[in-house]
């Protein structure tokens, strides 16, 4: 295989486009065209019927919870809500679809023409939307025989019916020219936003983790000034830190590639989270013929002006806006509050100040010390195994004196490590500062003792001297001694 | 002139997934080409600024409430399939070996 490039020397010679397709699964209490529930982890096969089996002579019915929600992201994507709009049949066969088809839209989606704006870099990137369709998901499949599940090397698949049905939202954009060097963190900055927007909504959970949010990334270059190249769309893309490899790597290989005088394939790749590389999957030659139809079993859909009128009223307020009334609650500047945003801390921060902290003791350790970990673990700050009210539990502690920040950092070991909330750490670990005036008062007789020197200084009047008497304090201590503390009994005891 | 050759009837038949034998092409290729030549008989009529009708019935807007339904007897629900394993429908290897 072609020696990949490195990123610079990929994006000095080359122009990414970029283009995302996301798909949401909403969350409906039933399904998009039957009253299946769509309890997640249910038993295998338990929640599916006639309809989403289809079995002979079963007609399909559209979910309105289901259509207003896909209205409502359209709004918020600042899109244009069809006055006429139908289903439509893309056929294939494949074992995850019972149906042999799956119901879609396709020359006429719900919503059109929209667009989201991402800062990156300080500079803004429209992403344009080209569409907002309602479909279905398909269901479960268990691959047997294989190593680790995966579908490759398989010797059978066991399917399971309980999502096949749940309400769809597929986002696509326009192809996305201009990023340079930056497309990976625009792709990321892009589907972080979407997010957002659509959890504002509430009508999806939108966890990347467990699928309700999926990515497929489409990369394309081309040198400057030249048309555009072919791209490789890379599949399930499934976390915000993944869709930023992905794009990477589709970049650095690409380029490799061209450099060498090879040309691209329009194919389909799959993205490896161990190694953060793309490897093909299945080719798209024979998948392209879907022979579309417009689905007879559901009637058309004319969403009324009212209709949209009342539910673009009803949309809550937007993330945009919401960072921006948070950036002045919490009194942080343009730069700080967009490292907040992209370090994807915007909830935290929030669910932390609402946990009873101020807001600079919460900017602190989520920008701080918890972004150095979740970097050096390769995981998303999110994913951290501390939550926000005990991040909110550790500055109160600090607040308090009972720890102070080099503690403090040593309960978050404990915390990480899964030894249960900050409090319980510092009392396993012995973590507290040492407020028994005492034990303190005791270190400091002995730190007077051995520095005589030092003590006849500070007794002359030189005060800074005391810097070294709290430094011994601090020794004996083990660091769990609080500064001002030992400075205030230093200077009472020596003046 | 036949206007759908046996490819072509044999590249539906194969996304149909449908096993056709030499015969059969050659006799669905020749009633197929019927069709699609009574279809050019009606293209002809001038039908611009028509919607092309894709529903017989002219019903809008016909939604479902977001109540849950019961479902469907797990039993009932895997009777339908040639085979099963562990509460689950059982097909056979998707991927062909080289994929």
């Amino acid at each position: 295989m072609t020696k990949l490039n490195t990123f610079e020397q990929a994006v000095a010679t080359y122009e990414p486009v970029l283009g995302l397709e996301t798909h949401i699964e909403l969350d409906t209490k039933t399904k998009m065209f039957c009253g299946c529930a769509t309890t997640f982890g249910a038993e295998p096969n338990t929640q599916v019927c006639p309809v989403c089996l289809a079995l002979p002579g079963a007609l399909p019915v559209a979910n309105r919870a289901a259509v207003e929600a896909t209205i409502k992201i359209g709004l918020a994507l600042n899109c244009t809500i069809a006055s006429w709009t139908r289903f439509a049949r893309k056929n294939y066969f494949y074992p995850d679809m019972p149906k042999n088809f799956q119901t879609s839209q396709y020359e006429e989606p719900l919503c059109e023409d929209g667009y989201v704006d991402v800062v990156v870099d300080g500079e803004v990137h429209r992403v344009e939307i080209e569409r907002v369709h309602l479909e279905e998901d398909t269901g479960k499949t268990l691959h047997v025989g294989g190593t680790t599940g995966r579908i490759h090397g398989a010797t059978e698949s066991l399917v399971d019916y309980n999502r096949a049905g749940i309400p769809l939202v597929e986002i696509v954009t326009r192809p996305v020219p201009g990023t340079g060097a930056l497309a990976p963190e625009v792709a990321r900055a892009y589907t972080a936003e979407l997010r957002d927007i659509v959890r504002s909504l509430g009508v999806s959970d939108v966890r990347m983790e467990q699928g309700s949010l999926r990515c497929d990334v489409n990369l394309s270059l081309n040198r400057p000034g030249e048309e555009w190249g072919t791209r490789t769309e890379t599949k399930n893309v499934n976390s915000l830190r993944s869709v930023e490899r992905a794009v990477r790597y589709e970049v650095r290989r690409q380029s490799a590639l061209l450099d060498a005088g090879e040309r691209i394939f329009q194919e389909t790749r799959h993205f490896h989270e161990a190694t953060g590389e793309t490897s093909p999957g299945r080719s798209k030659e024979e998948a392209t013929d879907y022979r579309y139809f417009p689905e007879p079993d559901l009637a058309v859909m004319e969403p009324s002006r009212e209709w949209v009128e009342e539910l673009r009223a009803s949309l809550p307020e937007l993330p945009r806006k919401r960072r921006e009334r948070l950036q002045a609650e919490w009194s942080l500047g343009d730069k700080d509050m967009q490292s907040v945003v992209n370090a994807d801390a915007v909830e935290l921060i929030e669910a932390t100040v609402a946990a009873g902290t101020t807001p600079s003791g919460a900017v602190k350790w989520w920008l701080g010390e918890l972004s150095r970990r979740a970097n050096e673990s390769g995981e998303e700050l999110a994913a951290l195994a501390i939550t926000p009210a005990q991040v909110a539990e550790l500055q109160g502690m600090v607040d308090d004196g009972r720890l102070n920040d080099k503690l403090a950092r040593q309960v978050i070991d404990g915390v990480l490590a899964g030894e249960g909330s900050p409090a319980d750490v510092a009392a396993k670990r012995g973590l507290e500062v040492v407020s028994d005036t005492g034990a303190l008062e005791a270190a400091v007789d002995e730190a007077i003792a051995a520095n005589p020197a030092v003590a006849d200084k500070i007794r002359g009047g030189t005060h800074a001297a005391a810097g070294v008497l709290i430094g011994a304090v601090m020794k004996a201590t083990k660091g769990q001694a609080d500064a001002g503390t030992v400075r205030q009994i230093i200077l009472d005891k020596l003046s | 002139m036949s206007t759908i050759s046996r490819e072509e009837v044999a590249h539906l038949a194969r996304l149909a997934r449908l096993e056709v034998t030499d015969d059969e092409l050659d006799a669905f290729a020749g009633q197929l080409d019927v069709i699609l030549q009574s279809m050019k008989t009606l293209a002809e009529v001038d039908t611009d600024g028509v919607q092309p009708t894709s529903h017989a019935v002219p019903l809008v807007n016909v939604f479902r409430e977001d109540q849950p339904q019961p479902s469907l007897p797990r039993d009932a629900v895997l009777a339908g399939g040639p085979d099963t394993a562990e509460d689950r429908f059982r097909v056979p290897r998707i991927l062909d070996e080289e994929a």
